[in-house]
């Protein structure tokens, strides 16, 4: 809704301008206390020079934040990215509520090895986003229930609370650090001037009055830039939920998501303050939430009340919510939903409950998808005749081990490559059939394959070997997988 | 004289605005209007990404079903016609009735468990029950834009612009599903 965007374009706005100030501010602080620790000349031109450099920082750090704001997020989190050959069932569910939504472009999509149950998202503006959900949840929910999930978190993007997220949480981050160095010069300063006593400045007692301000300064800045952060309206969850509901069209989804998520006391170990107001969920693990200034979200018993209501109610339009919002949260006329959501008069149906797949297997277990972040991290999969699948790191150092379930001795594929290169550099002479190349075309992407080689032997085909070519062990021809 | 020309100059003030807001009102119904047809293309995609999987399933199943075989021929046959298919009305009656012959072939395979249990038939089951749903988002959001233009045309002043320009309304895609409307729905 359009008065959504325009509001966080101007909280947006706001905090540009509030961070510039302060940032300057923080800059001259600390030019002057430098200025006392090597005692330069002129403390003013120290402080003048620092609010300069700071100026410089605020206009990287916007530009960084601008561009770059999603990675770094997402960096923080240890989250590994998805494609749709990787784990399919969840970059098809993201889809669809992609063309539901219509948003310009597929959003990034990432797992976080967590066993917590918790999502979030980040984006500076809809061409560029990120959806990020935690391995628990990706575990335990069922379709229309993920559903609900990643439709919320995509109205997040819709309504640019992420983009305003995002780059405000940067800018406390960089606060809370200024702050911090300020602090530190001004005690060295402190300290400094101390032992010089008979130091030729003679304007003491008012240093030391503008120091005294400045150390105050610095602790109260980062205080109040968390307060404004974190009082940020909690009413975007609702506003989130309403548009997710329009989206899937089945309330109920939403609402049993989130009572499996606070029914789940585990905290989400990545978060931290300034990542808290992005999740879906407050991420502290606490199931009980009083809507009190240190909360990022409004309890959740409250969403899920809401929730109910529009599924048995029958509709789940913008108005329908603003109802059940006025008859069981804010009793009165409080409107929640701007105006051009109230317009909206056609009646929007829910849907039937979608069937689930008795297909479990697209819905990976566990193991699955550490298979995941495993192969993420460089690590190499050797399976083993007798069925067992043994991860290595690539650099593991030997190039032969034994299977600890049938003893057989197997060999460290990548390793072994290498080794054989080199092999073939000091004797000088090449294998016979080294310069012939087999190409070898994958039938079944996404699953393990057998590769017969020229020379008989046979080779295993992980889905997640992404070199371009194997070598066989026997009679070390390169074979190329397309 | 001065009277004149202040005259005059508020007269053009209040000209100038109107042809700003008229600009701005203009804009904006190109923009819903080119959402809409995006829309439109949205659903494209998904049928024919849907005509796409069915060779690869019928031939998967095939090996398990062999008698089945008038199961197969519909599923061929809808596919065929909604492919070749040119008006709209054409396509999207070809297309109900290819959702119908599909809904009847996923339901006769529930009978054959070893079918289930294949690996190949799970991914590929996984991926046409996303693009039935990606059509039915699809449209849903169509549906969606297409009132939003609608209602932009039709209401005042906007239709003034609307009018002036040529805008046309757009239509809604309502399909009708037989498969939905056969199945029996039982209440208590």
């Amino acid at each position: 809704m359009w008065e959504l965007i325009a509001l966080n374009r101007k909280k947006s706005i706001f905090v540009f301008f509030l961070m510039m100030v302060l940032l300057i501010l923080m800059g001259a602080a600390l030019g002057y206390t430098v200025s006392f620790w090597i005692e330069a000349s002129s403390p003013v031109k120290a402080s003048i020079i620092g609010g300069i450099g700071a100026f410089f920082v605020w206009l990287i750090l916007s530009f960084v934040s601008y561009t770059m704001g999603n990675d770094i997020v997402i960096r923080a989190s240890r989250a590994t990215q998805i494609t749709r050959e990787s784990y399919p069932r969840l970059y098809n569910i993201v889809e669809e509520m992609k063309i539901a939504a219509m948003l310009p472009a597929m959003p990034e999509i990432y797992i976080m090895n967590d066993d917590a149950l918790n999502a979030f998202a980040t984006g500076m503006h809809p061409e560029k986003s990120a959806i990020i959900v935690t391995s628990g949840l990706a575990e335990v929910l069922s379709r229309d229930e993920l559903q609900g999930v990643v439709a919320h978190e995509m109205s997040h993007i819709l309504n640019r609370d992420t983009a305003f997220l995002t780059f405000a949480g940067i800018m406390l981050g960089t606060i809370t650090v200024m702050a911090d160095i300020v602090l530190r010069g001004t005690f060295f300063a402190s300290q400094n001037r101390r032992s010089k006593m008979s130091s030729k400045n003679n304007s003491g007692g008012g240093n030391i009055i503008i120091l005294l301000l400045i150390v105050v300064f610095a602790i109260l800045a980062p205080f109040f830039a968390k307060i404004f952060y974190l009082s940020i309206s909690r009413k975007r969850e609702y506003l989130a939920d309403a548009t997710a509901v329009r989206l899937t069209r089945y309330p109920e989804g939403l609402a049993s998501a989130l009572e499996k998520i606070s029914s789940s006391t585990t905290p989400v170990f990545a978060a931290n303050t300034i990542t808290a107001p992005m999740y879906i969920a407050s991420p502290a693990g606490s199931n009980i939430e009083k809507e009190d200034l240190g909360s990022t979200h409004p309890p959740i018993v409250n969403r899920i009340r809401i929730l109910r209501a529009l599924q048995n109610g029958g509709g789940a339009s913008y108005r329908d919510y603003q109802q059940a919002y006025s008859k069981y949260i804010e009793k009165g006329f409080a409107n929640l939903i701007p105006e051009s959501g109230l317009k909206e008069n056609k009646p929007v149906i829910i849907r039937d409950a979608s069937k689930e797949d008795n297909n479990s297997s697209q819905k990976k277990t566990k193991r699955d998808i550490n298979d995941l972040f495993i192969a993420d991290s460089g690590y190499v999969s050797i399976p083993c005749s007798c069925g067992l699948e043994i991860k290595a790191p690539a650099k593991f150092g030997v190039t032969d081990i034994q299977c600890p379930r049938c003893g057989k001795i197997l060999t460290v594929p990548s390793i072994t490559a290498r080794i054989n290169k080199a092999a073939e550099k000091e004797e000088g002479k090449r294998s016979f059939s080294s310069d012939e190349v087999l190409q070898y075309h994958r039938m079944h992407p996404g699953k393990w394959e057998s590769v017969l080689c020229k020379c008989g032997a046979q080779l295993q085909l992980s889905p997640l070997f992404k070199s371009q070519y194997l070598v066989c062990k026997s009679c070390k021809r390169k074979i190329e997988i397309i | 004289m001065a009277m004149l020309l202040v005259m005059f100059a508020f007269i053009l003030f209040v000209v100038l605005i109107v042809i700003i807001w008229g600009v701005a009102i203009y804009n904006t119904l190109v923009a819903l209007r080119n959402r809409v047809k995006n829309g439109w293309s949205q659903i494209d995609v998904q049928l024919k990404r849907r005509h796409d999987l069915i060779p690869n399933l019928v031939e998967t199943a095939k090996g398990y079903m062999q008698h089945e075989k008038e199961t197969f021929i519909k599923v061929t046959e809808a596919r065929a016609k909604a492919m070749g298919a040119s008006s709209v009305k054409d396509a999207s009656a070809a297309e109900s009735e290819l959702s119908g012959a599909l809904a009847k072939l996923l339901l006769t395979v529930e009978n054959y468990p070893e079918l289930k249990a294949n690996e190949n038939f799970m991914a590929l089951q996984e991926e046409l029950t996303s693009t039935e749903n990606k059509i039915a988002f699809a449209r849903q959001s169509y549906n969606d834009e297409t009132m939003f233009y609608n209602n932009k045309i039709e209401m005042f002043p906007s239709s003034i612009v609307a009018g002036m320009f040529n805008f046309k309304m757009a239509d809604f895609f309502e399909i009708e599903n037989k498969a939905e409307r056969e199945a029996p729905k039982v209440s208590f």
